[in-house]
């Protein structure tokens, strides 16, 4: 029987998801093109609620790897990418994708180098931050207020990244394999072979192989042999390659939830590049920035432009809040490449991808209040230090990539541009320096506790 | 972060309103610090530690013999193995 807590948490939840319909009724009583926003903000809503309930975090894929040797997140988001790697093949062949690849170049493994120090000090990363706050996680909401304001920062003081930008990302070759291999709209079955297969799926499969030999297969093998000396007459066992490829399989099916949450997560991201495309032919606008100057409000870039993707992302929009602020402190912000020239700061009530953020951050709160979840979470000084810093290295390095977990990974590799892996390999590369010093940090405090424990 | 021995083999780890990974982290080392047979009560409120901490058990062999939670906080018992 529910009880006055489950009930408060039932009422916050439903409250929660009424305010949002109303918020949507009011921007569609506005002007109807507002259903654009509106539409960022419910895929932002599901993106929420599968991330809390999945517990999917791209931090934890290569932390908790190196970390502690699990592997269940690292599985995780790969089926997620494969899954969506073949929407994205399906809706690029008949013109319903809104995806651009990146520039190539080292900038990417610099800027994943970076942001995966940061994801693992804030304690995740970009999307997993706004889940975390959803669940009332403070050190998460620190993260996110650096990574606001860090970005907007770094993309305007001393005019460095304007010459980054223009002297050496911008002219970088962009391409998806398919484009590489056959030229622009090669077709269905090349862009599936290339783009899916060989640029995601193939990748997928070698990463688990590595993540099995390396990582998992140990602890795996060790269950199936004890299972088999159980039922064994002489207590004797070999384990033989089926019972390898039987491991092989536990390691991808272990987490069914992480598992589940990964295919889900590819259905809605396919779906929500489908909704936007198509919203983009009904309104006649190749960027949202065109409907708001047709209504004559301001913060468009010189372009004509503001952030408009037409698919998940996390860390632009965020960077658009800072400065935004800034510029109403005084600091122009629309002097700089960034924002004056490409992504605009519209006020952030018509800022299209800025409601996914907050779909994000109330999708996951409803989730973690449905399941008992929520607690708001108050961080330590200690923890405070972490989220500041993890916050800036995250906010700089999704700025070098043009792009975080999401944006510079998950959405490229997908895709079908081989630059999205440099971010992964960089990731994977800070996480390993910011694991190592995590665990001196915590082995330091562990030593500190007044106990009196038996090693062994 | 607290760690406290309860009782002889019977040892708690407080990692109450730390984010990832520092309770799979304390988790895993406290763990490796104990006697095989010893039990470690694990109290943590990040959810996403659940799934780590319980895929880290799987893969060591360790035994969770009680799972609670209430209100945003989960206690583990974990037996080393």
């Amino acid at each position: 029987m529910a009880d006055d807590s489950d009930r408060k948490r039932m009422f916050w939840a439903f409250s929660i998801l009424g305010l949002m319909l109303i918020v949507s009724l009011w921007y569609y009583s506005v002007h109807p093109v507002f259903m654009y926003i509106v539409t960022y903000l419910w895929f932002g809503v599901a993106y929420g609620l599968l991330l809390q309930w999945g517990r999917f975090c791209f931090a934890s894929a290569w932390r908790d790897l190196i970390a502690i040797g699990v592997t269940r997140m690292f599985v995780g988001i790969m089926i997620a990418m494969a899954v969506f790697s073949i929407i994205m093949a399906v809706l690029a062949e008949y013109r319903l994708s809104t995806f651009h690849p990146g520039p190539l170049g080292p900038h990417e493994l610099i800027g994943g180098l970076i942001f995966g120090i940061g994801m693992v000090l804030a304690g995740g990363c970009a999307s997993g931050t706004l889940y975390k706050i959803g669940e009332g996680n403070g050190t998460s909401m620190i993260a996110l207020t650096t990574m606001i304001f860090g970005q907007a920062i770094f993309v305007d003081i001393g005019g460095w990244f304007d010459q980054l930008l223009r002297n050496y990302i911008f002219p970088r070759p962009a391409f998806t394999l398919a484009e590489k291999l056959y030229g622009k709209h090669p077709g269905l079955a090349k862009m599936l072979l290339a783009d899916s297969l060989l640029n995601t799926i193939i990748p997928i499969l070698v990463l688990f192989v590595f993540a099995y030999v390396v990582v998992a297969r140990k602890g795996i093998i060790r269950q199936i042999a004890q299972q088999k000396a159980a039922s064994a007459a002489n207590g004797e066992v070999k384990t033989s390659f089926s019972d390898e490829l039987r491991g092989f399989w536990y390691m991808i099916t272990a987490s069914k939830r992480t598992t589940i949450a990964g295919v889900l997560i590819g259905i809605i991201a396919g779906f929500h590049v489908l909704a936007m495309q198509n919203l983009r032919y009904k309104f006649g606008i190749g960027n949202f920035g065109h409907a708001l100057t047709a209504l004559g409000l301001e913060g468009v870039s010189k372009r004509g432009t503001v952030f408009d993707p037409g698919y998940w992302y996390i860390t632009t929009q965020e960077a658009q809040v800072g400065g935004w602020v800034l510029h109403k402190l005084g600091w122009n912000m629309m002097d700089n490449i960034y924002f004056g020239m490409s992504n605009g700061l519209p006020d952030p009530w018509w800022n299209p991808a800025l409601l996914m953020s907050v779909g994000i951050v109330f999708g996951a709160m409803v989730m973690a209040l449905l399941n008992r979840e929520f607690k708001f979470k108050k961080p330590t000084k200690e923890l405070a230090l972490w989220g500041f810093l993890g916050g800036v290295f995250m906010g700089m390095g999704a700025r070098i990539a043009l792009g975080c977990n999401i944006g510079a990974f998950y959405i490229r590799v997908a895709g079908g541009d081989p630059g999205g892996w440099l971010f992964f390999l960089g990731m994977g590369g800070g996480a390993l320096v910011a694991v190592r010093f995590m665990n001196w940090w915590s082995e330091r405090k562990l030593k500190a506790q007044d106990i009196e424990i038996e090693i062994e | 972060m607290k760690v406290k021995k309860l009782e002889d083999g019977v040892y708690q780890l407080d990692v109450k309103g730390y984010v990832c990974p520092h309770p799979q982290l304390y988790t895993m080392k406290t763990l490796e610090k104990i006697k095989s047979g010893d039990i470690l009560e694990v109290v943590f409120d990040n959810p996403s530690s659940e799934e780590s901490i319980t895929a880290l058990c799987n893969k060591e062999g360790h035994e969770i013999v009680e799972k609670r939670s209430d209100g945003g906080t989960f206690v583990y018992r974990i037996k080393k193995a």
